[in-house]
């Protein structure tokens, strides 16, 4: 099987600093592949490389088949490869409902009618609808996400990036914040995600790695300490030593 | 039966924003009887007009894509300058000269939008700004074009749709513009209830937020840039022709600065805010430059620094709070 | 032609540092506080009136009216500081673009109310009048006197900004503002004293502009847009930017006027929108 998502040798600095020193990541179709590693290890720059938000220094970024390192956010997105944000950034003013609307209507093309009525696009409609509903947002759909809860609009980032009908779906700690009473429906929603898309997970939560990951990429000072299953990933002395020794501060 | 109604009512809920409502008739009804009632300020409301399609050009920008412009004046003042000069060139026809200035003002805002679309904020205020004087500067300078301080006039405007001759009362004037208004605005009604419109208050509400669902944010200003500089240029076609004369004043930094202030005080995102802030403007403006006409800068400065600090979302935000959700 | 170029250059550099006088309270106000302040041409035409009265009316020699200048100009903006601008700290740059510009508006009609709408004169005093002459070079001496200055408070303010107590603080709220305030520094008392301080010296600016460009109620107007263009290219809060910025805009203009009379402001207005389209952060800014 070959890889939907992958990166060869890439590598991003900073200056003198090279936050990313040669990662090579697959990412096979339907995966559940968790990226761990302490603060600083450059997860974030990672992500920001494979969607790119930052151009690599060096190094190719593959989805599909297809080289994209070439490629602007907007683009790749369009190929199938969407994330999630590690804070909210949404539509504050929009409503649940028009904003994933928006993202279906882009995938349509119906966004690229201004001719059209948006009244007309009932598919489109929908089918943000029934989005919105699967992420329990049915009750709060008509109102400014601005007013919702904070694990509503988590959801909702969820939600807007399946809207693409993605490839990959990239997880930028989707728990993070989340309250308590709040997680369960978050939990079962990351569950709930499609069989078919790929999955990458940047998460600090080990509970949430190890319940959902089938692989897991520890990510150290920019390079890729270990790859494995969770249970080797658990098992490896290093991997303890390096990472989950720390996270018992 | 449960399925039907939860099928139906995200429909209505999106069908809801566009709908024509019934205040909306009544607007627009109100604005024709001027007409009757107000027979001797028919070129002040003709005015009012174009400065409302104007300023409906800048709610597109502002409004709705949340790009603020300090020197629109430049798409309208090229929309007159084309009309004029398409007049003086002998053709005399007003609809298709209205055409031929929206066009030309389209393509400079498709040129403009390159840079607009890298710019955010501050150094987007003082770019637009930078167009706005470049253009009043170059038309001040090349006066075989645009006949620099002494502007255009003497050409002929010929009778609308062939029947109704420009007279001195303004009334085939007040007409004229708020027909050509009304396609307008019905034309723009229509383009922000598309799914494309929906996208762009997208990009308003965060604009960084908009290519993580893979739209191309570059299109999308290049589109509606385009679309507001047709608008503004069409406005200005509209002043060469009742006016039949072009000065350089359609290009200064005090026509960007009045048609931002008109849409601020009317309330941005709305359209019709657009077009009542335009309203009240040239009214003021009519009134208080009557009184004393050095002054009507102080007045100016004073509606600008209540708006901001006393009403916000303008005249219609203020509707809006008065009496609960009046919808 | 070498002592021409010669003096084409200290011309612009004279007129590259008034700029900068005009300017440089507003890029640090804009770095401080993302407060986008049109008004600023407003505070320099006060100087410059304030200049005019001293001198004309009151009879205060020229070098003892700059300090009034100075003085007068950023008690003004202390107050506006202190009355309106604090309000808008958090609302968005339109709006304070909106209510700065209405500040312009007014500013102009008060101006034309009190001094009528044409240009003001200043008799300057003799050893400022003449010109004087470096070998094959001659130069005004009023534009030297801007030159020397100019060195002098420039040196001075970077200077301050340095090694004074204020400076270092203004330095690191620019830096980091939440990390000032955290370290128990008033961020918001901080932007008074700096306000005040940036409105004297575009008060300053103004009140040295008289006799090089020239006093009517239009000048904020007039103004604001090469203003803005050096607060622009230069990067918001970067002192030398804005320097540098300054000089390279008195210089082109200067250049421009003699060398393409008939592209008047053209050229500048051109270099300008190229430069942010190439750096829309400014010469000297960083990307946020």
């Amino acid at each position: 099987m070959t890889a939907v998502l992958a990166t060869r040798d890439l590598r991003r600095s900073f200056g003198a600093l090279e936050v990313t020193a040669g990662v090579d990541l697959a990412l096979l179709p339907g995966a559940r592949h968790a990226l761990i590693g302490p603060n600083g290890a450059g997860k974030s720059t990672l992500i920001n490389l494979l969607t790119g938000a930052l151009r690599p220094s060096a190094g190719r970024v593959v989805l599909a088949g297809q080289d994209v390192t070439d490629l602007p956010v907007a683009a790749r997105v369009a190929r199938g490869l969407s994330r999630t944000f590690q804070i909210n950034t949404l539509f504050p003013r929009l409503t649940p409902l028009e904003a994933v609307l928006v993202a279906v209507c882009r995938r349509t093309g119906a966004l690229a009618r201004p001719l059209r009525r948006l009244a007309g696009c009932t598919a489109e409609i929908d089918e943000a609808h029934d989005l919105v509903a699967r992420f329990g947002l049915e009750a709060v759909c008509d109102r400014p996400t601005g007013e919702l809860a904070y694990g509503q609009q988590r959801l909702l980032e969820i939600a807007l990036a399946l809207a693409a009908r993605p490839r990959v779906l990239l997880l930028d700690e989707p728990a993070a914040g989340v309250p308590a009473r709040e997680s369960a429906i978050l939990m079962s929603a990351i569950a709930g995600l499609p069989r078919d898309v790929a999955v990458l997970f940047i998460e600090h939560d080990m509970e949430l790695v190890f319940r959902f990951a089938e692989r897991i990429t520890v990510l150290v000072a920019g390079r890729i300490l270990r790859e494995g299953t969770p249970d080797e990933i658990a098992g490896d002395p290093e991997v303890r030593r390096v990472y989950l020794g720390e996270d018992d501060e | 039966m449960t399925l039907a109604i939860s099928m139906a009512e995200p429909r209505s809920r999106i069908a809801a924003r566009g709908r024509w409502r019934w205040p909306e008739t009544v607007f627009w009804l109100a604005l024709a009887a001027c007409y009757v009632i107000f027979p001797g300020h028919l070129q002040l409301l003709a005015q009012v007009m174009i400065a409302g399609l104007f300023a409906l050009s800048l709610d597109l920008l502002l409004g709705f894509c949340g790009i603020a412009s300090m020197g629109h004046a430049a798409f309208f003042g090229i929309g007159a300058y084309a009309a004029a000069r398409l007049a003086l060139a002998g053709w005399s026809e007003p609809l298709t000269g209205l055409v031929f200035a929206g066009a030309v003002a389209g393509l400079c805002g498709f040129a403009c939008s390159f840079l607009i679309g890298r710019l955010r904020s501050i150094a987007l205020l003082m770019v637009t700004m930078a167009i706005g004087l470049l253009l009043h500067e170059a038309a001040n300078r090349l006066t075989w074009l645009t006949g620099g301080d002494d502007g255009l006039s003497g050409y002929d405007v010929a009778p609308v749709l062939g029947l109704f001759r420009f007279d001195l009362y303004g009334r085939t004037a007040f007409l004229y513009c708020l027909g050509v208004g009304f396609l307008v605005f019905l034309a723009l009604r229509r383009f922000v209830h598309s799914p494309f419109g929906l996208g762009l208050e997208a990009l308003r509400e965060n604009e960084r937020r908009v290519p993580a669902l893979g739209i191309a944010v570059q299109r999308q200003v290049a589109v509606v840039f385009t679309l507001s500089a047709v608008v503004a240029g069409i406005a200005g076609g509209l002043l060469a022709q009742v006016t039949q004369s072009v000065a350089l004043e359609v290009l200064s930094f005090e026509r960007s600065a009045g048609v931002l202030i008109m849409l601020v005080l009317g309330g941005a995102g709305h359209l019709y805010g657009a077009l009542i802030g335009a309203a009240v403007f040239i009214v003021a403006r009519d009134v208080l430059s009557g009184l004393d006409p050095v002054y009507w800068y102080f007045w100016l400065g004073l509606i600008l620094a209540a708006v901001v600090l006393i009403g916000r979302g303008g005249l219609l935000g203020l509707a809006r709070r008065l009496p609960g959700r009046f919808r | 032609m070498i002592a021409e170029l010669a003096e084409l250059g200290f011309n612009g550099l004279a007129y590259g540092i008034v700029l900068f006088f005009m300017a440089c309270g507003l890029s640090i106000t804009m770095g401080l506080m993302g407060f986008a302040n049109l008004a600023h041409g407003a505070t320099a035409m006060l100087g410059g009136y304030v200049l005019v009265v001293a001198m004309r009316d009151l009879g205060l020699p020229f070098l003892a009216s700059l300090p009034a200048a100075f003085a007068v100009a950023a008690i003004a903006g202390a107050l506006f500081e202190m009355t309106i601008c604090r309000r808008l700290h958090a609302a968005g740059e339109l709006d304070q673009v909106l209510l700065t510009i209405g500040v312009v508006f007014m500013a102009i009609a008060s101006a034309t109310f009190g001094f009528g709408a044409g240009q003001q004169a200043i008799v300057m005093p003799g050893y400022l009048t003449g010109r004087v002459a470096f070998g094959p070079i001659e130069v005004s001496a009023y534009r030297l006197f801007l030159l020397a200055l100019g060195a002098a408070i420039t040196i001075g303010l970077v200077t301050a900004l340095e090694r004074s107590r204020l400076g270092v603080r203004i330095r690191a709220a620019v830096d980091n503002r939440a990390m000032t305030t955290a370290c128990g520094i008033d961020v918001g008392r901080l932007f008074t004293v700096v306000f005040a301080l940036g409105s004297g010296l575009g008060g300053l600016g103004g009140a040295l502009s008289v006799n090089l460009v020239g006093l009517d109620p239009s000048f904020p107007l007039k103004y604001l847009v090469f203003i803005m263009i050096v607060v622009t290219v230069g990067g918001f809060g970067s002192m030398t930017g804005t320097l540098v910025a300054a000089l390279l805009l008195g210089l082109a203009d200067v250049a421009c006027k003699y060398f393409l009379p008939e592209a008047g402001a053209f050229a500048i207005f051109a270099v300008t929108a190229v430069v942010l389209y190439w750096r829309p952060q400014g010469l000297f800014g960083r990307l946020a």
